[in-house]
């Protein structure tokens, strides 16, 4: 079994804070992490493998040079080999110019690694929030797909996912090659091992770059080979607070409040 | 691929029933008046098995026409079905732009026809326009979890798709059914379609968790202290006709499960009345929640963010409030 997790390095958007003057994103001293989605996605692929040992887990990144500290942390928690695909013809790539980078790269990879059975991603990043990329890999590669995914098992060349969806949880079989992408499950992914996290620290990361991906078609890729185009961005009005009730007791304040919905029409 | 008219599209998701999604039928609202400025015709594009009630629902709100695709293999939503015949129809057709509702099913479904087509996608749209310089659609999407709002446009590609946030816009009033349908023949073969639907578990006691298209959520957050407190919730809810929302600390606490998780993580919702119970109003869970009309936060805490975005705000203790507050409404109502 041979198992693809694609991951993006992100800024944890927890962290993020607004200036007030220019009223624009403070991007500085924002620490970096593994995109979370992507952590259950690779945990996952963990879980897979602790079932079926001769199980190979492949990380791919596509980012700057920073990235690889993310494919690190991947590398200390269950991957066992990293690739890093980079270059400056890839910037200001939106979502169909980064998923036909990636599945350009994963076509190299499997040239090295052996062909994927599976490739895993996060449901969506979160700094973007498209969750588009992950479909659009499983299109340009011809892949079927099952998105929203809580835990992924095999059942012969079948993948077994359970899916999230409105009405609770969906099992969905899927014959391999196939694409899956995972939202948050119930449990927690794994820590990295003292031990892993050492050798993770030792290992070499290769970096591909577009003159590594012999069939690229570099008019898809970057700005030119991205549809959407940016026009503006801006920081969201905040909405100002409202009627505050705070009466002598909690009572009070419930008819309060009550009065007060009834009033404006809205219960 | 060029675009054939100046129509408009809104893709109308169905349910199992056939009748439509909200989300479909809320979106021929924006969209007629895009497809005015874009001097086209809005269509509405309804996919499903057995679907005359999403075609009338289609046709009453709005829809100068409908095409329709119906049969079996689309009774139950499959990424392969849905992406073929909805490719099938565009290439046929050739609409300037298409709206599709950013439900899981809706995002599952767009990058992968958009990616087909060569075209650009913009991802969970809370604003629609016309870009007056170009005549593109301008879609507007938050980023960052709610931190950062873009402006998008797709100025060489057609057609021009996004997923647009459920209960972002209102369905219009029911009007006259003058819509022209046209039924397009599309059948898939089942070896076409590579998923299968091996069981659905559904959610406790059949309960349809369905967020998105509720009108009413009463959300309960780390305050409300451990599962029985969410028996308190739940009363509201009921005389309400609510559904059960929660933050993300009281479904990782294991209090309720994550299909009720409103946030960044969870569901985005726009009902029309958001209660807020024992939530503090992370960025994560606000950026789920500020599309609702009415908020309403209930809170120990004085200074907790939610009471910024609350239209209503109590302080105090949740467990002393909310049964006064369902008290009030039964007696209200008799």
């Amino acid at each position: 079994m041979n198992i693809l997790v694609c991951v993006k390095q992100v800024p944890d958007t927890t962290e993020i804070k607004i200036d007030p003057v220019k009223n624009t994103l403070i991007r500085e001293g924002v620490p970096s992490i593994v995109n979370p989605f992507d952590g259950y996605a690779l945990e996952a692929a963990a879980r897979i493998k602790d079932k079926n040992p001769d199980t190979k887990i492949v990380v791919l990144s596509m980012g700057p040079e920073q990235a690889k500290a993310a494919l690190k942390e991947c590398l200390a928690i269950a991957a066992d080999k990293a690739y890093l695909v980079s270059d400056r013809a890839f910037g200001g790539s939106d979502t169909l110019a980064t998923s036909y980078i990636i599945s350009e790269t994963i076509k190299k990879v499997e040239e090295l690694e052996g062909k994927f059975d599976a490739i895993f991603c996060g449901k969506q990043a979160i700094d973007g929030d498209t969750a588009q990329v992950g479909p659009e890999i499983a299109e340009h590669l011809g892949l079927p797909q099952v998105t929203y995914g809580l835990e992924a098992e095999l059942d012969g060349d079948t993948v077994k996912v359970r899916k999230e969806v409105e009405e609770g949880v969906e099992v969905i079989g899927v014959k391999m090659p196939c694409l899956v992408t995972f939202t948050k499950p119930a449990w927690d992914p794994r820590y990295p091992t003292i031990k892993r996290k050492m050798a993770a620290n030792k290992a070499e990361i290769p970096t591909l770059t577009a003159a590594d991906l012999p069939t690229i078609n570099l008019d898809n890729a970057g700005l030119k080979g991205s549809p959407t185009k940016v026009k503006k961005t801006f920081v969201p009005q905040k909405k100002t607070g409202g009627v505050k009730i705070k009466e002598e007791d909690n009572a009070a304040s419930a008819k309060v409040l009550f009065e007060k919905l009834s009033a404006a029409g809205i219960i | 691929m060029e675009a054939k008219t100046k129509d408009l599209w809104v893709f109308v998701e169905t349910n199992e029933d056939g009748t439509a999604k909200n989300v479909g039928i809320e979106l021929l609202t924006p969209g007629k008046l895009m497809a005015g400025k874009q001097g086209g015709n809005l269509v509405a594009v309804v996919i499903g098995c057995g679907a005359d009630a999403a075609v009338q629902a289609a046709s009453e709100h709005g829809a100068d026409k409908v095409i329709v695709v119906d049969g079996p293999e689309y009774k139950h939503y499959s990424t392969d079905a849905y992406a073929i015949a909805l490719c099938t129809l565009v290439e046929k057709y050739g609409p300037t732009s298409m709206l599709i509702g950013a439900t899981n099913n809706g995002r599952d479904l767009g990058p992968r026809v958009s990616c087909r087509l060569h075209t650009g996608l913009t991802a969970d749209c809370t604003g629609l326009d016309i870009d007056e310089e170009s005549g593109n659609v301008a879609w507007t999407r938050p980023a960052f979890g709610g931190n950062l709002m873009a402006t998008i446009l797709c100025p060489d590609h057609r057609p021009q798709i996004g997923t647009v946030r459920p209960g972002v816009f209102k369905k219009s009033e029911a009007g006259a059914a003058n819509a022209e349908v046209i039924k397009e023949d599309i059948h898939v073969a089942d070896d076409q379609i590579r998923t299968q639907v091996i069981e659905l578990i559904r959610e406790m006691g059949g309960e349809n968790v369905d967020l998105e298209g509720a009108e009413i959520i009463v959300s309960g957050g780390r305050g409300v202290g451990g599962p029985e407190g969410f028996d308190t919730i739940k009363a509201l809810a009921d005389v309400l006709g609510a559904t059960v929302g929660a933050s993300r600390a009281a479904v990782d606490a294991g209090w309720i499960a994550h299909a009720h998780q409103v946030g960044q993580t969870g569901k985005t919702v726009g009902p029309k009345l958001y209660i807020a119970c024992g939530i503090s109003g992370a960025i994560q869970h606000l950026a789920g929640m500020s599309g609702s009309d009415v908020v309403v936060a209930i809170n120990k805490d004085p200074d907790a963010p939610i009471f910024d975005v609350a239209d209503y705000g109590v302080v105090g203790n949740l467990f002393e409030v909310l049964p006064v507050l369902v008290d009030e409404i039964k007696k209200a109502r008799g």
